[in-house]
C-alpha cells in the first residue's frame, strides 16, 4: 500500500502462517473461484481459513505491489463466518465464502470509497452498489478496495492519489489502469477474483498487462448504481479473474436489469457458465486489419496471430474484417468521456462531503481551491477538456461531431459482425510500460487504450485473456469482442482457448 | 414616445406527485430540514436517477390541458452550474427535446378574448434552499435544506404575446386554474409550487422587431408580478426616452421597495453547457398513452364557462366567478344536479355563501354546508316555501349549526303561508283595523299598497307569501 495515505487500516507485513494453509498441496490463495467453491463445499477448508490465507498473502507481498487502497478485514471476517455457517447448513451459492476485491469506485455500505482521489479520501458510502448487494447475496467475502487511477482516468495507476500499484510480473512496470489494483490483486493472488470498471479499456488493458482475464460486459448488462461515475455512457463494471470460467460465474452474479439504473438493459440473462461448455466449431473470428498496423509491438502481433491459429485449430474460421473508423476512436472517446466527466465530477465541490479547502474566504474561492487541491492533474485536464467541448460556440464542432463519430464506430461493429461472430485483436499495442514512461506525454498514454476504446463507444462486450509473453517475460493480452449482449460467445471462445492453452495458468514469481 | 409592452412568462410549477422526480423521497412540504433526502437526491457519488412515471404522467396532463403537442420522444439534459443548493453541480432538465410544444390558452381582459401561445413545456428537478446563518443567529455560516431538491417541476414558457401587466396576470390566473383543474399541481404560491419569471421589453408602436428584454425574477404573488412589470415598463420607457439602451440582464423584484434591481448582466450569464443526460434513456410516450391520458382530463375552465352560459343561462360574469376554482364549480354543479334552479344557486353562492366564507377566510372546500344541503335550501326558495328574507335566516342557522334547512324551518315555524284562506283572513283583519287607509287606497292612492303588504307581513311574522298577499289586497280593495 502506497505512501501511507490509506487511513484507518495499516497493512501488517508479517506472519508466515500461510504455510499452515496447505491442503493436500493446494495453495489456497492461488485458487480460482471454481476451485474455491468446490473446496469450501467439500469442507476441505473453511471460508474463514481461505480469507485468512488471502490476508496472509496480502501481508506478505502487498508492500511490493500496492494493489489495495484499504482492506476491510473486520467485514470480511464476519462475512466469512456467516458463509461458513451457511455452508454448514448445506447452503449453496455461486460465491459462498469466496474472497473478492472491489475497485475503489464501487460503493459498499460503511466502507471508504475514495476513487483514488484526495477529494474523496474520507468518503464513506452510506449505501451498497447494486453489484455489491448482488455479491453479498451470492455469499462473497469482500476483502478490500483496490487501487486505481483517480476517477478511472488513466492507464497505469500512476494517477492514483494513493500512489502507484506495481506490476507483479515486473515491479518496475505499471500494472496498467485504471483498474490496475484489481488486476494486481488477482494476478498476485491477493484475492480470488475482483471487480473492475471499464470506460475505455480500464478492465482489459490492466488484465492484459498483468496476465489475467478481464471482461467488460455490454453497456447495460451490469447495473452502474453505486459505481462512481467517470463517463456515464461508457462506464461498465466487469469481472477480473484468473480464468474465463470464473468471469462467467462473476457475470452470472452481477448482471441483470436493475430498477435503480435506467440504463441497465431488460434483456434475457443466460447462464454464462453453461455457455462455456459448447464448442466453437464453425464460428468465425474476424481480424480487423486496422488493428495490425505500425503502432503495434511485433511480439504482441506475433502472439495475437498465434492465438488466431490456435482458434483456427479449434475449428473456427478466420476472416478479415474492417473497423475503418478506428483512427478516430481515441479523439471521439476523449470528447465524449471528458464531456460527461466534466458534469459527473461537478458534485465534488467541498460543500457536502469529501475534501474541502480550508483557505477560502468566498464561495467561489472554496469551489476553486477545493477542486484545485482535491483533484489530480489528469482529472483537471479532462474536466477542462470536457468543459471546453460543451461550451457554447464549440458544442457542435466537438461534442456533436464526437457523437456522430461514435455512431460511425457503432456502425463499423455492426458491419463487421455481419461477417464474424467474434473479433480478435491485441488488447494493448505493447506489454506493460515502465513507470514515468508516458506520464510526460498524455497523448502517448491515451494511445495505450487505442484498441479497447472502440468497444466502449460501440457498447459491445470485450474481454482480454492472456495469450503469451514477451521476451522480457511480460504478459500479452488477446482481446475478444462480440455483438451487443453476446457475452456467451466471448466466454465460450475464451474458455475453449484456455482449455487448450496454458497462458492463464502462469503466475508471477512473487 | 409611446411604446408597446411585450411580455413572455416562464412559469415553474410543482407537480403533485407524492415522491420526488428521480428518487422515492417524499415531496411533503414543511418537514424539518433534510428530512426528505436520500443518497440519490443528495447526489452522492455513484447514484443514478430513475424517472418517476407519475411525474411524467402529470407533465403529459399539463401538455394536454394547455393544448400542447405531447412529444412522442423527449429527452433529459444536464444543465451545468455551480451553486451549493444544487448537489450534483447540474440540474436535470429538458432542453433540446422537451415533453410539450406549441400549446395555447385563452384569456379575457376587459371583455376581449385573446389567445396566448405556449412555446414549450418541460420537466425538471427543483434545487434545494440556502438558509443563511444570519437568519438563525449564527452569522458567518450558511446551511442547506435539500428537501426541495428533486421535487418535480414543469416549466411552461409562453410566447412573447402578452401586451400588458393585466394580460400577464390574466394569463397566470388562467394557467393556474387550468393546472388545478387538470390535477397537475395545487399551484400554491406560498409554498412555492407556482413561480413565475417575466421577460419584459418595449418597442416603439408599429415596430415588428422586439426591443432588448430584461428577465424579472422573484415574483411570488400575482400582485407583485403586476407591480414588477409596471415598474419595469416605466423604467425601460425612461431609459429609451433618454435615448439610451436597455441592458439585457436578469433583475430581481424587491417587493418592499416596489422596484427591480440588477442581479446579473448578459456577460455574467451562465453558459449552462447543456448536453443529453446519459443516465436517463430518451422518454418515449406512445399515442395510446397520450389518448388514455386525454380521456381523463376533466372539462377545463374555459369550456365550463361556455357551457354554464349556454346550459344554465347564467351571465358570463357569473360563469367566470363560478369556474375560477374547480371546487367552487363542483359545488355549484352539485347544487344544480340536486334540483336547484341555476340562477338561484349562482346568486346565492356568489353572494351569501362566498361572502360568509370570505369573512372567515375560508375556501369553498372548507364550507360547513355541503352542496347537497345547500341545494335543499335553494329548492325551498324556488318552491316559495320560504321567502328570500327568511332564507337568509335559515342560511345563517345552517351555517352555524349544520342542521338541514327543513329542520330549521320546522323548528322555528318559518314556513311561508301560501294558504289563500288564511291569508284572506289576515288581509281582512288589516283592512278592518285601518279603515281610513283602505278608503284612500280605493280612491286611487296606489302607494298605500306597500303599507298594507307590510302590515300583513308583520301580522304573519314575515311568513306570508308576499306575492299572494299583494294579489289578495288588490282583489279586496278594488
Amino acid at each position: 500500500m502506497a505512501r501511507n495515505r490509506t487511513g484507518s487500516e495499516s497493512l501488517n507485513v508479517s506472519s508466515a502462517r500461510s504455510q499452515r494453509f496447505l491442503f493436500s498441496n493446494i495453495i489456497m490463495h492461488r485458487l480460482t473461484i471454481e476451485q474455491a467453491v468446490e473446496g469450501l463445499q467439500a469442507r476441505k477448508f473453511s471460508s474463514a481459513e481461505l480469507t485468512q490465507a488471502i490476508y496472509d498473502r496480502i501481508d506478505k507481498i502487498e508492500g511490493s505491489v500496492s494493489a489495495y487502497i484499504h482492506l476491510t478485514r473486520e467485514m470480511a471476517q464476519q462475512q466469512a463466518q456467516d458463509a461458513d455457517r451457511l455452508i454448514a447448513q448445506g447452503e449453496k451459492k455461486p460465491l459462498l465464502g469466496v474472497p473478492i476485491a472491489l475497485k475503489d469506485l464501487i460503493c459498499a455500505q460503511g466502507t471508504r470509497t475514495t476513487c483514488g482521489s484526495k477529494i474523496l479520501n474520507d468518503f464513506v458510502s452510506p449505501y451498497d452498489a447494486t453489484v455489491v448487494r448482488r455479491l453479498k447475496d451470492a455469499g462473497a467475502v469482500l476483502i478490500g478496495k483496490t487501487n486505481m487511477d483517480e476517477f478511472g482516468m488513466g492507464s497505469s495507476t500512476e494517477n492514483s492519489w494513493h500512489g502507484t500499484s506495481k506490476n507483479p510480473w515486473n515491479l518496475e512496470r505499471t500494472p496498467g489502469g485504471s483498474s490496475g489494483g484489481s488486476a494486481v490483486a488477482v494476478s498476485a493472488n491477493e484475492c480470488i477474483a475482483a471487480l473492475g470498471s471499464d470506460t475505455g479499456g480500464s478492465i482489459r488493458q490492466p488484465a492484459s498487462f498483468c496476465g489475467i482475464t478481464g471482461l467488460k460486459p455490454t453497456y447495460g448488462r451490469v447495473s452502474r448504481f453505486g459505481l462512481i461515475a467517470y463517463a456515464s455512457s461508457l462506464d461498465q463494471i466487469g469481472p477480473m479473474t484468473k480464468t474465463v470460467a470464473d468471469s462467467a460465474i462473476m457475470l452470472n452474479v452481477i448482471c441483470g436489469k436493475d430498477p435503480k439504473d435506467s440504463t441497465s438493459a431488460e434483456v434475457a440473462v443466460p447462464d454464462f457458465s453453461q455457455a462455456l461448455r459448447q464448442d466453437v466449431k464453425g464460428m468465425r473470428v474476424g481480424l480487423p486489419s486496422e488493428y495490425f498496423t505500425s503502432g503495434l509491438d511485433p511480439e504482441v502481433e506475433e502472439s495475437i496471430r498465434k492465438s488466431a491459429k490456435t482458434l483456427e485449430s479449434l475449428g473456427m474460421e478466420i476472416v478479415d474484417v474492417s473497423l475503418p473508423h478506428l483512427e478516430y476512436a481515441v479523439a471521439c472517446y476523449y470528447i465524449v468521456a471528458c464531456a460527461e466527466a466534466s458534469a459527473n465530477l461537478s458534485r465534488y465541490d467541498g460543500v457536502k462531503y469529501g475534501y474541502r479547502s480550508e483557505r477560502s474566504e468566498t464561495l467561489m474561492d472554496m469551489y476553486s481551491n477545493t477542486r484545485e487541491e482535491g483533484f489530480g492533474k489528469e482529472v483537471k485536464r479532462r474536466i477542462l477538456l470536457g468543459t471546453f467541448v460543451l461550451s457554447s460556440g464549440y458544442y457542435d464542432a466537438y461534442y456533436l461531431k464526437g457523437q456522430k463519430v461514435r455512431t460511425l464506430i457503432k456502425n463499423d461493429f455492426e458491419n463487421a459482425f455481419k461477417q464474424c461472430d467474434v473479433i480478435a485483436s491485441p488488447t494493448a499495442p505493447a506489454p506493460a510500460f515502465k513507470f514515468n514512461e508516458k506520464t510526460g506525454d498524455p497523448l502517448q498514454m491515451y494511445l495505450s487504450d487505442i484498441y479497447t476504446i472502440s468497444a466502449n463507444l460501440a457498447g459491445v462486450p470485450g474481454m482480454s485473456i492472456p495469450c503469451g509473453q514477451s521476451s522480457t517475460g511480460l504478459p500479452i493480452g488477446l482481446q475478444l469482442m462480440a455483438k451487443h449482449f453476446d457475452e456467451e460467445t466471448l466466454l465460450r471462445v475464451g474458455h475453449q482457448y484456455q482449455q487448450n492453452t496454458d497462458h492463464h495458468l502462469k503466475f508471477p514469481s512473487l | 414616445m409611446d411604446y408597446e409592452l411585450v411580455i413572455g412568462l416562464e412559469v415553474h410549477t410543482q407537480m403533485k406527485t407524492k415522491t420526488k422526480i428521480f428518487c422515492s423521497c417524499s415531496t411533503a412540504f414543511g418537514r424539518s430540514p433534510n428530512e426528505n433526502t436520500c443518497p440519490v437526491c443528495l447526489g452522492l457519488p455513484g447514484v443514478l436517477p430513475v424517472l418517476n412515471k407519475q411525474a411524467l404522467e402529470y407533465a403529459i396532463r399539463a401538455c394536454l390541458a394547455t393544448h400542447s403537442e405531447v412529444q412522442e420522444i423527449s429527452q433529459f439534459d444536464r444543465k451545468n452550474y455551480f451553486y451549493p443548493d444544487l448537489p450534483k453541480g447540474y440540474q436535470i432538465s429538458q432542453f433540446a427535446l422537451p415533453i410539450g410544444l406549441r400549446g395555447h390558452l385563452d384569456i379575457q381582459v376587459d371583455g376581449v378574448q385573446k389567445r396566448i401561445g405556449i412555446t414549450r413545456i418541460h420537466m425538471e428537478e427543483d434545487a434545494g434552499k440556502l438558509i443563511h446563518g444570519e437568519n438563525l443567529g449564527v452569522s458567518g455560516k450558511s446551511y442547506i435544506d435539500f428537501n426541495r431538491t428533486g421535487v418535480p417541476l414543469i416549466e411552461i414558457v409562453s410566447e412573447p404575446e402578452l401586451r400588458s401587466a393585466e394580460e400577464a396576470k390574466a394569463y397566470l390566473i388562467e394557467l393556474r386554474s387550468i393546472l388545478q383543474y387538470a390535477d397537475v399541481s395545487d399551484c400554491n404560491m406560498e409554498e412555492g409550487s407556482f413561480r413565475c419569471d417575466a421577460n419584459v421589453s418595449l418597442r416603439p408602436w408599429g415596430q415588428e422587431e422586439f426591443g432588448t428584454r430584461t428577465e424579472l425574477k422573484n415574483l411570488n404573488s400575482f400582485r407583485f408580478i403586476q407591480k414588477a412589470i409596471e415598474y419595469e415598463t416605466d423604467r425601460q420607457a425612461k431609459i429609451l426616452n433618454q435615448g439610451e439602451k436597455v441592458i439585457q440582464e436578469t433583475r430581481l423584484y424587491d417587493s418592499d421597495k416596489g422596484i427591480t434591481f440588477s442581479m446579473r448582466s448578459k456577460e455574467e450569464a451562465h453558459d449552462y453547457r447543456y448536453f443529453p443526460e446519459p443516465d436517463l434513456p430518451p422518454i418515449v410516450v406512445n399515442s395510446e398513452w397520450i389518448e388514455r391520458t386525454r380521456s381523463t382530463i376533466p372539462e377545463l375552465p374555459e369550456e365550463k364557462r361556455q357551457r354554464y352560459v349556454a346550459e344554465f343561462k347564467i351571465p358570463e360574469y357569473d360563469a367566470g366567478v363560478l369556474t375560477a376554482e374547480q371546487d367552487l364549480a363542483h359545488y355549484f354543479e352539485n347544487c344544480v344536479s340536486e334540483g336547484a334552479i341555476p340562477k338561484t344557486a349562482s346568486n346565492w353562492i356568489m353572494g351569501d355563501l362566498l361572502g360568509r366564507l370570505n369573512k372567515e377566510g375560508l375556501g369553498i372546500s372548507n364550507c360547513p354546508i355541503p352542496a347537497i344541503a345547500m341545494a335543499e335550501l335553494f329548492k325551498l326558495i324556488d318552491k316559495q316555501t320560504i321567502s328570500g328574507k327568511i332564507a337568509k335566516t335559515v342560511f345563517e342557522d345552517m351555517y352555524s349549526t349544520g342542521k338541514p334547512a327543513e329542520q330549521i324551518i320546522q323548528e322555528k315555524g318559518l314556513v311561508q303561508i301560501s294558504d289563500t284562506g288564511a291569508l284572506e283572513k289576515l288581509v281582512q283583519e288589516v283592512i278592518d283595523a285601518n279603515p281610513g287607509q283602505a278608503e284612500e287606497f280605493r280612491n286611487g292612492k296606489d302607494k298605500l299598497m306597500g303599507f298594507f303588504v307590510g302590515q300583513v307581513m308583520k301580522a304573519s311574522k314575515g311568513q306570508a307569501n308576499p306575492e299572494l298577499v299583494n294579489k289578495i289586497i288588490k282583489e279586496k280593495l278594488t
